[in-house]
């Protein structure tokens, strides 16, 4: 015989799922929502896109190969997701250098500073969002429109996002029946005619991505639908106790990135629990703490401090909420 | 809806490739190797010296002690020698190699034994003669069967299941014995069932072999003590705890057996061995062994007697292929690669499966990404990732107390494994230690 005879432990026989072709499945699923973002913001949402998946990838690579020393991982998706997510967080005007700081903090601090895929504690991507945002607030939430992109959809696309605009109008006393006036309509929100950070735009675009993911099995349904279940929930309760003082649910799943989080950031392998159950207590904490600040807080967006402040109790729920033991007596056994 | 354990498990591509070959004698080889270890327990005490001539079925090693079983002489020949054989375990083992007598008939005598119904013997002949003639269990596990049957005096039992999963890929031993022995296998469950004692007998099989569940069916109509249930195909549903699970929706307590919930499982390749001790005297000299590969052009089922070299059976379906990188001793699931094919066939060879260059190698292994795969498809409901880790840096006791010891080592974790790390290989290694520190404190 040429070559010699494999020994090695049972199982001879692997499924062909590879972490490869999920990362790769995530890429497909954005792509709706990027063409969508070209069609809405134009050649910007590529420029913003393509810096931040190039710098995110320069960056892994660089840092692994002059300062860890390690193996370097550019080609395993994951470097290339996190740039894509970046850019999907960011508003499509903003300066060129910002993006590549923001890479930097995602991929350096955020991933490779804990160990490397799959060590990092909070989604890399949403870390450096929340860093350029609370260091360059206003450039952060300059919300660049259709029309100044010479791009002929005019009416319903404004300079603020929509959640921007209620936030803003309720400051000032308005009612929501004055401002839904000015905010883009429900098939504004589905299409993606409004304003808002490059991925978050079309609803629809989102959800197909979120179904491919689905279909593919790389996500489960437990974290998106009771995240957004829990929103609507609890956004409903004020909508129907007072409609003029708080927008309606749909205003608030369709809008606001709700569905690029749900979908996309919180479901991320790395930074969400690891059982059903816990998918569940995850979800539903990011739903409420999204609520919270939407309702209650400065910012008029919430998702992605919601998911980086669950993604701090992933370990915990983990430990916490672990699958049932075949022939335990005892539901869940506490460690 | 048909039945099945509701966590975890696959579904591998099943690649039954002979499950409509007709089971073949293979032809007895000039010399055999029988080691003395088949199964789980203590090995046998060598009874015969070099030299002696034995007759076929013969015992030539007697039990070493309760759990333990007899092993009988595959044919009619001489001691040659008494060896150390590497055996599919890697180890060299204590084996009675002897030269076939080639003048010898009753080496060569087909013996087909006629349908017998009638049960003439009682309980306690019936324990017996599974006890005298070696039987242990044929799913591959190869726990003696006597032991398993000897219920303590009390016990609560009401159900004999009859294991003809086959959940492992490209195995179809159980499914050729079962299709082509059906009336005989019955009649072994009906012998079970007096030797315990019970009025109910459930056959459970995968809906991927209909064939065998519509004739047990049909040969179970007038019959109200054997019930026959399809199986929704899923790994590891072969597995005691799970096949229980699937067909009572009983769960057996953790480190608990089926006998815990009132209930006795068998292989049916065990109940066709018991069936021929029983009736006709038979010791185990031989089994069903599929031979089997996705490049072996004449893959198929034998008849081979215990002792019998792979290299023999290798030979009959022509030759390893060319580019063959593995030879797997059982399923890909959970068989055992081996080195060199003398190894002999023993009482737990259910398959030989050869696997060529594109599925021999494995995945360099990454870093986990917590996809969380693992723990969905374990069917023990463990966290396969955190007993690697813990396994890896030596918490053992940690790993105790996350269940390590309830792993049943069917592989499924490392099966879907996106980042191609080597679960089980670390969860083995942590079992052992913990074994051995948990042997040490008593």
């Amino acid at each position: 015989m040429s070559q010699p005879i494999i020994i090695s432990a049972s199982p001879h026989v692997h499924s062909d799922r590879t972490s490869k072709k999920i990362m790769y499945d995530v890429v497909i699923a954005l792509i709706p929502a990027f063409l969508v973002s070209l069609y809405v913001f134009g050649i910007n949402a590529f420029i913003v896109t393509a810096v931040a998946i190039i710098s995110c990838l320069a960056f892994e690579y660089l840092i692994q190969k002059y300062l860890l020393k390690t193996e370097i991982t550019i080609g395993d998706g994951s470097a290339l997701i996190t740039g894509i997510l970046l850019a999907f967080n960011l508003p499509s005007g903003l300066p060129i250098w910002m993006i590549v700081v923001g890479s930097l903090v995602a991929i350096g601090i955020a991933k490779l500073s804990f160990g490397g895929l799959g060590f990092n504690i909070f989604n890399p991507a949403l870390v450096g969002r929340v860093f350029l945002l609370v260091s360059f607030p206003v450039q952060m939430t300059m919300w660049p429109t259709a029309v100044e992109n010479n791009l002929s959809i005019a009416d319903g696309v404004t300079g603020a996002t929509t959640l921007g605009m209620i936030k803003e109008g309720l400051m000032f006393g308005e009612t929501m029946t004055e401002i839904s006036t000015k905010i883009p309509s429900t098939i504004d929100l589905l299409l993606g005619i409004t304003g808002g950070s490059i991925g978050e735009m079309s609803a629809i675009a989102l959800l197909i991505g979120g179904i491919y993911l689905l279909v593919r099995k790389v996500i489960s349904w437990h974290i998106p639908v009771i995240m957004l279940v829990t929103m609507a929930v609890m956004t409903g309760i004020f909508w129907v106790i007072n409609p003029e003082q708080y927008a309606s649910p749909l205003i608030h799943i369709l809008s606001g990135g709700a569905l690029l989080g749900a979908f996309f950031m919180a479901t991320d392998l790395v930074t969400s629990p690891m059982t059903k159950k816990g998918m569940i207590i995850f979800a539903v904490g990011i739903g409420v703490i999204t609520v919270v600040i939407r309702l209650f807080g400065a910012y008029p967006e919430g998702v992605s401090f919601a998911i980086l402040i669950m993604n701090a109790f992933v370990p915990l729920i983990n430990t916490y909420f672990k699958p049932r033991r075949f022939g335990a007596k005892i539901k869940s056994k506490i460690v | 809806m048909l039945k099945t354990f509701p966590k975890g498990g696959i579904h591998p591509p099943e690649n039954k490739l002979t499950s409509s070959k007709i089971i073949k004698r293979l032809a007895v080889p000039k010399m055999m190797n029988v080691p003395i270890a088949q199964h789980i327990g203590i090995p046998a005490e060598i009874v015969v010296a070099v030299k002696d001539k034995v007759k076929i079925g013969q015992v030539i090693a007697k039990s070493g002690g309760f759990v333990s079983s007899n092993i009988h002489s595959p044919v009619a020949g001489t001691v040659t020698k008494l060896d150390k054989i590497i055996d599919s375990s890697g180890y060299k083992k204590q084996c009675i190699v002897i030269r076939t007598d080639v003048k010898d008939e009753s080496n060569f005598e087909e013996k087909e034994y006629p349908l017998l119904q009638e049960i003439t013997l009682s309980s306690k002949e019936i324990l017996q003669r599974i006890n005298d003639f070696g039987i242990v269990g044929l799913g591959g596990a190869t726990f003696p069967s006597h032991v398993k049957l000897n219920v303590k005096e009390g016990t609560k039992l009401d159900c004999l299941i009859i294991n003809g999963v086959e959940c492992e890929p490209y195995l179809t031993a159980d499914h050729r014995l079962m299709l082509e022995k059906s009336e005989e296998i019955i009649v072994g469950i009906e012998i079970l069932m007096k030797a315990l004692n019970i009025n109910k007998a459930i056959i459970g099989i995968e809906n991927n072999k209909k064939d065998a569940i519509d004739l047990f069916k049909k040969a179970t109509k007038n019959n109200s003590k054997i019930q026959v249930a399809a199986l929704q195909v899923k790994y590891p549903q072969g597995g005691e705890k799970q096949l229980v699970r699937a067909l009572l929706n009983r769960e057996v307590p953790k480190n608990g057996l089926p006998l815990d919930v009132g209930v006795i499982v068998h292989n049916v390749g065990t109940i066709f061995a018991i069936y021929e001790a029983v009736q006709f005297n038979k010791p185990l000299i031989e089994r069903v062994v599929t031979v089997t590969g996705k490049k072996m052009e004449n893959a198929s089922n034998f008849w081979v007697k215990i002792g019998t070299p792979i290299s023999d059976l290798i030979a009959e379906v022509g030759g390893l292929p060319e580019g063959t990188r593995k030879i797997v001793n059982g399923g890909p699931m959970m068989g055992k690669a081996i080195k060199n094919t003398d190894v002999p066939v023993t009482k737990g060879t259910s398959g030989i499966l050869v696997i060529a260059e594109d599925e021999a190698s494995r995945g360099e292994p990454k870093n986990c990404i917590r996809c969380g795969e693992c723990v969905y498809v374990c069917p023990m409901g463990l966290e396969p990732h955190l007993l690697m880790n813990l396994s890896e840096k030596g918490l053992f006791e940690r790993a105790s107390n996350e269940d390590i010891m309830t792993c049943i080592e069917c592989g499924s974790c490392s099966y879907v494994c996106p980042s191609d790390r080597p679960l089980l290989d670390y969860i083995r290694f942590g079992k052992s230690i913990v074994k051995k520190l948990q042997t040490s404190k008593n």
